[in-house]
């Protein structure tokens, strides 16, 4: 047998490869783009690490935050651009209009900037019906009024039929970012507590299923909502202890905490026991394979918060309509940086990795 | 969720974690080998190695049903797709094996129309939704999921589906079990049973692994307490100095299997003389292909494919890592020619896979047993 030292010697080389070739910056290798560049893993990941960041470098494009930072004439406003592709159109607890203004609205709040205004650009496919188009442009202009946002500008287009599904809509939203709020994805200290504004994974799951591909039938609404009301109340109450927050889009929990690991170097321990989920996503994430943190969500948040105010952030949170099962997930620790771990609820630890591609079933 | 969380109590697992610790001769290694992918998913999911004292070590097997599909045949795949108006359909985590010039994703992304299905089934019914196009499934597995390609095939023939046909990558259980048994360096005190997979074939298969190879085995199930003490059983055949075939799973495997899936398995497939294994070469008699009966359902006949083999890159050890004789750093393209984002060998393939564990988590796993 060789002797353990050298073999320990050897293991650590190899160990500390591997961590250095993990730390550098993700390259965009691939020939073509597929499905997995744009599920939210570490495909997305070497996109925009890879290809879109260095292209157009800035000081507020490297903050990597949800919105970005512009200050006009001594006002600091925050800009932010998504597009909605999702299908079908409408689905149990919204549709794709609605989307479209929460999901803009929502990347300006949890970046600490109150919503002003929108654009809104409608790609449209040849034959698509008119009743489909007013219905949509109808929750559009009912999300807004809910969010307290104006749409002020847009455009359409049309495309021919099979160059699109449907429609696509892109909003750019602007707000002002609220002087309450110091928020950073470099941020997090050691030490700092995971906050959930409710339970996860009904978008995901309610998309799926309303595909209609698994022949599974559950009570799933999506949970399409706009955050600015629960941010605003969180900054009122504990503005300065607030360090991050992000909404669990597309990728979920997982992403965004895998995300944030990252940027702030930390380490992060969820409880799984803590984290809410419904009795129905649960069951259909089990017969689908799929684990609900890496399941997106539409109007849920993860807020990274100071361990004397994580209290006070939590009861606040649940005073806000639709956030009663808010709850604290979790905490910030120092070692191994970059890494999510997770304190099963059977009594074990796991590393809650990064998405590789889009979370595809497992066969067995 | 009831029938489920039962399976899942933390104060149980805590009870066998203890009555494991007591059956542990201290100062002796234990390495015991869960054979299905499915053991090493909850393993991992549930974090059950943290339960277990330092000296019981688990080492995962080939049982991992997409990861052991050679590049050969992840090509054949790809060809087949890429042929005019053929739709090709495969379950969800067979997309991202790589084949020597990319997946099925990739594929996917050229062009060709490739689909995610849960079921032969769906197959099927895309078949008949779309008669003038040709509709292929990838069929992969064990005997955990052979039965529903032979059943989908047999529908297909008795309704007369004209454009439907598989690509029969169907393996069996106990050949890459006898192969890792036969190797002279195999360093592994006792098998997880693969508890899917027996409730078709059933426990008797298992037997020649005592007979002949006095290794314990226990079936298990798949639920974290499942296997917990499933771990139990095997360190007590051996502190008892016994080795036997237990079943852990009885709830759903009875000792005969299921006889009327094996009858259907034996009616539409046969086996083939010889199939390939990504990391662990031929393996005689361990793959299926459709029977005499079906062979015009059968992919491979309707459509040419290279059929052309794509060599193992010769540095790669996954034999002698699945074997427990080194550990995945040890091999010579661990971290380097072969890692997550670029795998070469089975153990890397699947997140699941022994390397692919340690390369993500092994800095982790390391901190842990200091602690």
């Amino acid at each position: 047998m060789s002797d353990p030292a050298v073999v320990s010697e050897r293991e650590q080389k190899i160990l500390g490869i591997i961590e250095t070739a993990r730390a550098k910056r993700a390259k965009f290798r691939d020939e073509r783009i597929t499905m997995a560049h744009g599920a939210g893993g570490k495909a997305t990941q070497s996109l925009i690490e890879g290809l879109l960041a260095p292209a157009f470098s800035s000081p507020a494009l490297d903050e990597m935050a949800d919105a970005g930072a512009v200050e006009v004439a001594g006002v600091d406003l925050a800009l932010t651009t998504d597009s909605y592709v999702v299908k079908p159109m409408r689905f149990p607890g919204g549709s794709i209009g609605e989307l479209a203004v929460n999901g803009t609205v929502n990347d300006l709040a949890v970046s600490g900037a109150r919503p002003l205004a929108l654009s809104l650009s409608l790609i449209l496919e040849e034959g698509l019906g008119a009743e489909e188009l007013r219905a949509e442009v109808d929750a559009i202009a009912q999300a807004a009024r809910a969010a307290g946002v104006e749409i002020i500008t847009g455009d359409t287009k049309v495309v021919e039929r099979g160059h699109a599904d449907g429609m696509y809509v892109c909003t750019t939203g602007i707000g002002r970012r609220d002087p309450r709020a110091r928020l950073s994805p470099a941020a997090l200290r050691p030490g700092d507590r995971i906050l959930l504004s409710g339970s996860i994974g009904e978008h995901g799951t309610a998309i799926m299923l309303a595909r209609g591909e698994f022949d599974l039938d559950a009570e799933i609404e999506s949970d399409t909502r706009s955050l600015w009301p629960v941010v605003d109340s969180l900054l009122d109450a504990v503005g300065p202890e607030l360090r991050c927050l992000r909404d669990a889009t597309r990728g979920g929990v997982a992403s965004v905490l895998n995300e944030l690991a990252r940027a702030s170097s930390v380490a992060m321990i969820v409880r799984e026991r803590e984290v809410p989920v419904r009795p129905e996503v649960a069951g259909a994430a089990e017969i689908l394979g799929i684990d609900p943190m890496y399941v997106a969500n539409e109007g849920k948040l993860v807020a990274f918060v100071a361990a004397d105010a994580a209290e006070r952030a939590l009861q606040t949170m649940r005073s806000v309509p639709g956030c009663e099962a808010a709850a604290e997930i979790g905490e910030v620790r120092t070692e191994p940086p970059g890494m999510v771990l997770v304190e099963t609820s059977f009594g074990g630890k796991r590393v809650m990795d990064q998405l590789v591609g889009d979370p595809l079933p497992r066969i067995c | 969720m009831k029938f489920v969380d039962e399976f899942r109590d933390a104060e149980l697992g805590r009870a066998v974690a203890m009555e494991i610790m007591s059956l542990v001769e201290p100062g002796r290694h234990y390495k015991l080998m869960e054979v299905c992918g499915g053991h090493t998913h909850s393993i991992y999911k549930y974090g059950i190695d943290d339960l277990l004292p330092a000296n019981v070590e688990l080492v995962h097997g080939p049982g991992c049903p997409v990861c052991v599909i050679p590049m050969g045949r992840v090509d054949d795949g790809i060809a087949i797709a890429h042929q005019k108006g053929v739709i090709f359909t495969c379950f969800g985590d067979m997309m991202r094996v790589p084949g020597s010039d990319g997946s099925l994703l990739d594929a996917k992304a050229a062009g060709a129309d490739i689909r995610m299905v849960y079921s032969p089934l769906d197959a099927l019914r895309i078949a008949k939704q779309n008669p003038d196009r040709e509709v292929v499934f990838f069929a992969i597995g064990f005997e955990t999921t052979a039965p529903s390609t032979a059943l989908t095939l047999k529908r297909a023939q008795a309704e007369g589906v004209p454009n439907f046909s598989v690509m029969c990558s169907h393996v069996t259980i106990v050949p890459p079990l006898r192969a890792l048994l036969e190797s002279p360096d195999l360093r592994l005190d006792g098998f997880i049973g693969p508890g899917h997979v027996s409730t078709v074939v059933g426990a008797r298969p298992f037997q020649f692994i005592p007979a002949d190879y006095r290794k314990p085995v226990v079936i298990a199930g798949f639920e974290p307490l499942d296997i917990l003490q499933a771990i139990e059983m095997i360190l007590r055949q051996l502190a008892d100095g016994r080795c036997e075939v237990e079943n852990q799973y009885k709830r759903v495997v009875p000792f005969e299997g299921n006889l009327r899936a094996l009858e259907v398995l034996a009616e539409v497939f046969e086996l083939r003389p010889h199939f390939e294994w990504r990391g662990l070469g031929f393996i005689s008699h361990s793959g299926l292909r459709l029977s005499e009966a079906y062979s015009d359902l059968d992919a491979e006949v309707r459509f040419s494919v290279p059929g052309v083999r794509v060599a193992d890159p010769k540095a790669c050890q996954c034999g002698e890592v699945l074997k427990g004789v080194i550990k995945p750093w040890e091999c010579k393209v661990f971290g380097t020619a072969c890692t997550p984002e670029r795998p070469i060998g089975t153990c890397m393939v699947s997140s699941e896979g022994a390397c692919a564990a340690y390369y993500n988590f092994g800095r982790f796993a390391r901190e842990r047993e200091v602690v």
